[in-house]
């Protein structure tokens, strides 16, 4: 079973994204929750870190943390899969155990 | 010399990740009430706070956005936003709230105080305020 990685801070304020793509391997999972969502939109200066872990890893964004920001469905990164809270604990429990990124 | 200073507000975090947004909110509205000239500027992740549509129904935490739009109302002449912090995050001022303004006794209407400047012209703005506040 591989892990699951969280993401809970901006992609253009702190390197806990960079550092999370770094060093989880391939078959891992990343959600992206609270101001971490941010990294989950295309056409951003931080897009291309999210489609490049797209490749071998899957990425997820907490709903009620994307929609509380006021941001659109349609600007998400394609291939990126929205949860909701019900969601993440699926992720949890599908998973060896939870690494997050603070 | 006047009483009155040049406020400038500046805002640099996203809404709901952290209280800053919030906090900043709050001084404003007060300082707004003692009659300074009250400024605001949104650089870095600060434009977020000013995107529209929030919807915090899901995650418990009060929606505090409408409140950008009423600080017109406020006194508040000036909402400045950083264009190269907008572009680098895919947005554009059609994503941002619309502020009016309106001044009681002359009657002088603005649509919208909502205004994105460049770099020169912000540091040319902080320069010339009396006192920034950072968030």
């Amino acid at each position: 079973m591989s892990d699951l990685h969280t993401v809970n801070k901006s992609p253009f304020e702190k390197n806990s994204l960079d550092t999370c793509l770094r060093l989880s391997k391939a078959g891992s999972s990343i959600l992206l929750y609270e101001d971490g969502v941010y990294a989950a939109l295309a056409g951003t200066s931080a897009s291309e870190k999210i489609t490049g872990a797209l490749a071998d890893r899957k990425v997820y964004v907490l709903e009620p943390d994307f929609r509380a920001r006021g941001l659109k469905a349609d600007r998400l990164i394609e291939g990126v899969e929205m949860v909701d809270y019900a969601g993440f604990v699926d992720l949890v429990d599908a998973c060896s155990k939870v690494q997050a990124w603070v | 010399m006047s009483d009155k200073k040049q406020f400038m507000f500046l805002n640099r975090r996203a809404p709901y990740g952290t209280i800053y947004a919030w906090e900043s909110l709050e001084v404003v509205l007060i300082a707004a009430a003692f009659e300074q000239a009250v400024s605001l500027a949104f650089i870095d992740d600060g434009v977020y706070q000013l995107v529209t549509g929030q919807d915090t129904t899901g995650i418990g935490m009060k929606n505090f956005s409408p409140t950008y739009k009423t600080l017109g109302d406020y006194e508040v002449r000036h909402m400045y936003v950083d264009k190269d912090s907008l572009e680098a995050r895919g947005l554009s001022v059609d994503d941002l709230v619309v502020v009016p303004w309106e001044d009681w006794e002359t009657e002088e209407t603005v649509d919208n105080i909502v205004e994105v400047v460049d770099s020169a012209k912000l540091a040319e703005l902080l320069e010339e305020s009396d006192v920034v506040f950072s968030f």
